[in-house]
């Protein structure tokens, strides 16, 4: 009876996982996926701790659960700009709970299950700890350049023979798993296995060493994507299909995301992994000096006013300085004012999937004014000003004109076919990935040097104050 | 024969996983990976069976114990942020403002 009534409670929880995720099509059904998600998982967790017979140990389980609160509650707490690093950080958790539920049963078999040892079950176990340990190192690794902590570089680092010796690491962990499967009961079969999840935990940190910031949305994609299907292997070794469909759904998300990612900056999976972002550039940067025309406040206040559409491109820079709250008193000032403000949103701008979009529906901005890249391109001619705050790669050019240029081909906003363009800019130093922008030396381009907050602040400053003439 | 049937179900459901995603506005995209976030701490159920299995040893009780602890962090952060965020979306603002 009870094993029917767990099984019934797990195609429940699958039901509404999948209803979860088809209201998020629609920013007004969205939260009732969010409901229906805690429903199917409250449903699983408790026909799972409260059903089986040999479940024993609830002190044990009910601790784990308020250490879990304890920890959920304050992370889920964090700042808009810090989701990046919190969404790789429970990446993190993800992979770690595979690889140590996959470690506790490859030990649970040894000692006493051996006839639990098939090849399917052994490879399921052995390809679980493998996604799980990598994902967990990669992961924190990720969050660790997000959040910008010193000892890390955030530039990309390579070094000579960076794939072929993460290949050869690769290599071998194959190899030890094979001999593994094998003969699952060998005597030195703890220090393969352990050898293995040594392998894993390393190579998760070998594979995001080389990888830069510009590159976080597409890796944090794929990281997703592989903290669920390390839940599918390990449907696989428990035979729950619960696991299965829940972990492959998280796969396909993080797989559709990589690729959505990956096409908006027109580049494969292998290039963004292997291909070491911002390493080449720096050897093409030609020695031409160009220079660029700045703006003042005032000036840029009036152009704005003066125009009916004007277009604001937000970039990681506006997450940086938190100018998000600055960029909605504007957006409110100049509509106002009769001023049509529309937001162009780069697939990968920022450092995560739609990282722009929820800053600036944070900021209350509605989301109706936010246009996805494609849609905005064809009306940037009738466009009178664009703004750029924070954004840079996505708005150069050179994707468009300059086979030489790293980013050439990667699609982009059209930000030069407006008739202004106004560009905030930290400093006169080239962007993220070390790319001469040739937007901001056009003669219809004025600069606004500074940090976003402080300058859309000016801005706003500039138009409240003529609003009272 | 296990082996298949859990190949069957893997199969259908990336696909069905992949026909609901890929509709999934784009708005929406740094909340829906904290929702799959979620929603794959599943990883919950392992980690319970590992955890409060009556036969299981100390030691294998203790991994199980800090899986469990991961993956309910996963679940609760997950889906508090994801409604922390959706909440933020809004068509028209709110008048009062």
């Amino acid at each position: 009876m009870n094993q029917h009534l767990i099984q019934a409670s797990y195609v429940a929880a699958t039901a509404l996982f999948i209803l979860a995720l088809h209201w998020m099509n629609d920013p007004k059904t969205a939260r009732r996926g969010v409901i229906s998600g805690v429903i199917g998982m409250t449903l699983a967790v408790l026909a799972t701790w409260l059903l089986p017979d040999f479940i024993v140990h609830h002190v044990w389980i009910a601790l784990a659960v308020a250490v879990g609160f304890g920890l959920g509650v304050p992370l889920s707490q964090v700042p808009l700009t810090a989701v990046p690093q919190r969404t790789a950080l429970s990446h993190a958790f993800g992979g770690l709970a595979a690889a140590l539920v996959g470690t506790a049963e490859f030990f649970l078999w040894l000692q006493g299950h051996q006839a639990e040892m098939t090849t399917f079950h052994v490879s399921a176990l052995l390809i679980e700890v493998l996604l799980g340990g990598l994902t967990f190192t990669g992961s924190i690794m990720a969050a660790l350049k997000l959040i910008g902590v010193s000892w890390i570089p955030q530039r990309p680092v390579t070094y000579p023979l960076q794939n072929f010796s993460n290949l050869a690491l690769l290599i071998l962990a194959v190899v030890l798993g094979v001999l593994l499967v094998l003969d699952p009961t060998q005597a030195a079969a703890p220090w393969i296995f352990g050898g293995i999840l040594v392998l894993a935990l390393a190579f998760g940190v070998l594979l995001i060493i080389p990888i830069g910031g510009a590159d976080m949305p597409t890796v944090i994609s794929i990281l997703n994507s592989y903290a669920g299907l390390s839940a599918v292997a390990m449907g696989f070794v428990l035979n729950n299909k619960l696991l299965i469909t829940a972990g492959a759904l998280d796969g396909s998300s993080g797989l559709i995301l990589s690729v959505v990612m990956c096409k908006a900056m027109n580049r494969s999976f292998t290039n963004v992994l292997f291909g070491a972002f911002g390493q080449v550039q720096a050897a093409a940067a030609s020695g031409e000096q160009k220079s660029y025309k700045a703006e003042t406040a005032e000036g840029a206040a009036q152009l704005l006013e003066q125009a009916s559409l004007v277009v604001i491109v937000p970039g990681y820079g506006m997450a940086v300085s938190q100018a998000q709250h600055k960029v909605r008193e504007l957006y409110d000032l100049l509509t106002k004012k009769g001023v049509t403000v529309k937001f162009a949103i780069h697939p990968v701008a920022g450092r995560m999937p739609g990282h722009m979009n929820v800053l600036l529906a944070e900021a209350e901005i509605p989301y109706d004014a936010l246009v996805e890249m494609d849609e905005i391109n064809p009306d940037l001619p009738q466009c009178d000003v664009v703004l750029v705050v924070g954004a840079n790669d996505v708005v150069n050019p050179a994707a468009r004109t300059d086979k030489g240029s790293p980013i050439y081909g990667m699609p982009i906003i059209e930000a030069e076919k407006a008739r202004t363009v106004l560009a905030i800019k930290r400093s006169k130093n080239p962007g993220f990935a070390g790319i001469d922008n040739e937007l901001y030396f056009l003669d219809k381009t004025w600069m606004l040097f500074g940090d976003a907050k402080a300058v859309v602040g000016e801005l706003v400053k500039q138009l409240s104050g003529s609003a009272g003439h | 024969m296990e082996f298949w049937s859990l190949v069957f179900v893997f199969m259908l459901a990336t696909f069905i996983g992949v026909g609901v995603v890929s509709r999934v506005s784009r708005l929406l995209h740094t909340p829906l990976m904290s929702l799959t976030n979620a929603i794959s701490a599943i990883a919950v159920v392992g980690a319970i069976l590992t955890t409060g299995a009556d036969e299981n040893p100390l030691g294998i009780r203790i991994l199980g114990a800090v899986a469990l602890a991961a993956s309910m962090t996963n679940i609760v952060s997950g889906f508090l942020i994801t409604d922390r965020m959706l909440k933020m979306f809004k068509e028209k603002r709110e008048p009062s403002k």
